[in-house]
């Protein structure tokens, strides 16, 4: 593997736990709801992946364990925010606070365990393809699930039926309502789905990128996600190019560092934010673009009888 | 979360404090860490240090500690309530819990406080630290003889004269081994950041390091040196485990010896406001075991330069030290003086970048 290729990997590495926490929360606001525990969430998946993969050694039972993990902290929020009515946003913060106090909890006993990083799965015949192959096709099997499900979501969310309720949902829930579907159970299989990514995105820190558990070890990675979300203009595609503009910007800067170059750390730890929010603040500059694919009714909270 | 960890804790030291305490009350110390005690790092090997008390001094003590206290206001809080709750000797042991500690110590003139890493002192606040760059000079002699492309990889966390003292003594040790070597320093920017730190790794690697060193807290970057076959030393606890093929190293931190000295002494009324700073010699800096892979050679080099910073015999600091321009800073026959090394901000030759100012 030549340098160019090896930094080209570092950046889509370091793009993918952001990609699939930020497609979660994508789905889960496309129906409407806002929920601002991914951090939490993501910690939690990290840590139950983790403990799973190292009790069993199966790395399987552990990215499951991490999905389901990370569904059953949304199913909380679920019940707080969709059933009892509570507050989106509040409860969302809630959540991340008790996601980094119940990971911590849960991976005591766990720091410190060295785990055998998730192996790279070369696909046959793509995986000899020149420059693409060892790019794309000879990484962990996280990074074709990620890809799989962007396309997934990408598809369904534009194409089907099934995607135009969810964003009807996410619109204009009383009009959903109105016409016969069930709003509420929707709005909760899109939480599911979100939280169950954001198991994943912890899954694939705790697992495959740093294979360790240590406390606090997603370092902000769920917020940066839940950003990348608004700047995408919820659009599956623009969210990989984000997620990878912000990998490429984090590994930019470390070599820019290491080469030496008279630029302050402090300034280069920055640009991948600023960079972010630049390119995606001009190919989203259409305002009246952002309106249509904003889900209008997010962050209300939306009760049948009421 | 870390709040209501370290609030949950400091109420539970309110249930338990009595004022009431009887001449054969064991003697009450107490600890603060600005981690979790988990961290397998930095609040880790302090509270080491407190265990050591309550091993040696058994019933007679009676031990306390908060985890996870941020820096600042909250460090006054629970500084606060462990003295109201009867503690005569704390363990402040965060640089960031500085002023907090001095304004507690105002208020309770009667109990005495050991800060660690800090420069301010008073009547009954001591300050303690480790020479780490001791250490680290035995790192750079090593990483000397190891390294085949003589470009040396340096993961640091903050641009702080502590670091960069590390990074300078690292350096003149490698070059006394192969003057033609490099290091090349990136820094992530917090003391804390797996993701972060791993990425940091594989950029060194990716640019030629073949052996890597670091100053931040995780296993991160041990753990990419092991994954892509190059060299690496750990930090702060023993991180072999994470790398068992490729970690030649480490520093540890050790303040055992110090916290039951102090102890001991606050207990016998001899306790004195004083700075300590410790090195090799004095046991607060160790090293992990050597990797059974390192040639006999090497481990010959790294012992002789050890030993000889433990006799005295060794300045790691000792002219001519130039500077990254090829000024001559410290001439021959001269060394940095521990007040020049407490507020160290520029690099010596060899080092490449500039440092952030």
């Amino acid at each position: 593997m030549d340098h160019v290729t090896a930094i080209l990997v570092s950046v889509l590495l370091a793009a993918a736990p952001l990609l699939f926490a930020a497609l979660g929360e994508l789905v889960t606001e496309k129906s409407g709801v806002l929920n601002l525990g991914v951090e939490g969430m993501m910690l939690v998946g990290a840590v139950c992946g983790f403990a799973v993969t190292a009790h069993s050694g199966h790395a399987a039972l552990g990215i499951l364990a991490a999905a389901l993990a990370g569904m059953a902290l949304s199913a909380l929020f679920a019940l707080l925010t969709l059933v009892l009515l509570a507050n989106q946003v509040a409860t969302g913060l809630a959540l991340t606070l008790f996601g980094v106090g119940l990971s911590a909890l849960v991976g005591k006993p766990f720091v410190g365990t060295p785990l055998e990083k998730l192996p790279d799965l070369p696909l046959p015949l793509l995986s000899h393809l020149p420059l693409l192959g060892p790019l794309l096709f000879d990484r962990d099997p996280l990074i074709y699930l990620a890809a799989l499900l962007t396309l997934a979501v990408g598809w369904l969310l534009a194409r089907t039926r099934a995607g135009l309720v969810v964003r009807a949902v996410g619109e204009n829930p009383e009009a959903a309502h109105a016409l016969g579907y069930p709003v509420r159970l929707i709005r909760f299989a899109c939480i599911l789905f979100g939280g169950a990514m954001a198991g994943l995105g912890g899954a694939y820190l705790s697992l495959a990128y740093t294979p360790m558990w240590a406390e606090d070890m997603t370092a902000g990675r769920g917020w940066i996600a839940l950003a990348l979300v608004v700047f995408s203009t919820w659009r599956p595609g623009r969210l990989v190019l984000g997620a990878l503009l912000f990998g490429a910007f984090t590994i930019a800067q470390l070599h820019a560092q290491a080469l030496g170059l008279a630029v302050p750390p402090e300034f280069l730890a920055m640009l991948p934010y600023l960079a972010t929010i630049l390119v995606l603040v001009l190919i989203s500059r259409d305002a009246a673009r952002i309106r249509l694919n904003a889900p209008a009714a997010i962050g209300k909270t939306f009760h049948p009888d009421h | 979360m870390k709040f209501v960890k370290w609030a949950l804790a400091a109420a539970m030291t309110m249930s338990l404090g009595l004022p009431t305490a009887h001449a054969d009350a064991p003697f009450k110390a107490a600890w603060i860490y600005v981690g979790p005690v988990s961290d397998h790092g930095y609040s880790f090997q302090h509270d080491q240090g407190r265990k050591a008390v309550e091993a040696a001094l058994g019933a007679k003590v009676k031990t306390t500690f908060v985890e996870s206290v941020p820096e600042g206001a909250d460090a006054e809080r629970v500084l606060t309530q462990l003295a109201r709750d009867g503690n005569k000797l704390i363990f402040s042991t965060s640089f960031g819990f500085m002023n907090a500690t001095l304004k507690v110590a105002r208020a309770f003139p009667d109990v005495k406080f050991e800060h660690a890493t800090g420069y301010k002192r008073a009547a009954n606040v001591s300050t303690f630290s480790a020479r780490f760059y001791e250490g680290r000079a035995v790192l750079g002699t090593i990483a000397g003889k190891m390294t085949k492309t003589g470009v040396v990889g340096y993961i640091a966390s903050i641009p702080i004269p502590e670091v960069v003292r590390g990074i300078d003594a690292f350096t003149i040790a490698l070059r006394k081994v192969r003057p033609d070597a490099k290091v090349k320093v990136i820094y992530v920017n917090s003391w804390y950041d797996p993701g972060k730190e791993a990425a940091a790794a594989k950029a060194l690697i990716d640019q030629g390091a073949d052996v890597l060193a670091q100053h931040t807290d995780s296993a991160a970057p041990v753990q990419t040196a092991e994954e892509r076959g190059v060299w690496c030393f750990g930090q702060s606890s023993d991180m072999t485990r994470y790398a068992p093929h490729r970690l030649l190293t480490g520093i540890i931190e050790n303040w055992d010896q110090y916290d039951v000295a102090e102890v001991k002494a606050a207990m016998n009324g001899s306790w004195k406001s004083h700075d300590t700073w410790g090195g090799l010699a004095s046991g607060m800096v160790k090293l992990s075991p050597y990797n059974p892979a390192m040639p006999r050679d090497v481990v010959a080099a790294a012992e002789k330069t050890r030993q000889d910073i433990i006799a005295g015999k060794l300045n790691p600091f000792a002219g001519p030290i130039t500077d990254q321009s090829g000024k001559l800073v410290v001439p021959a026959g001269k060394s940095l003086s521990d007040a020049q090394l407490l507020g160290l901000r520029f690099y010596v030759q060899g080092v490449e970048g500039n440092l952030p100012k």
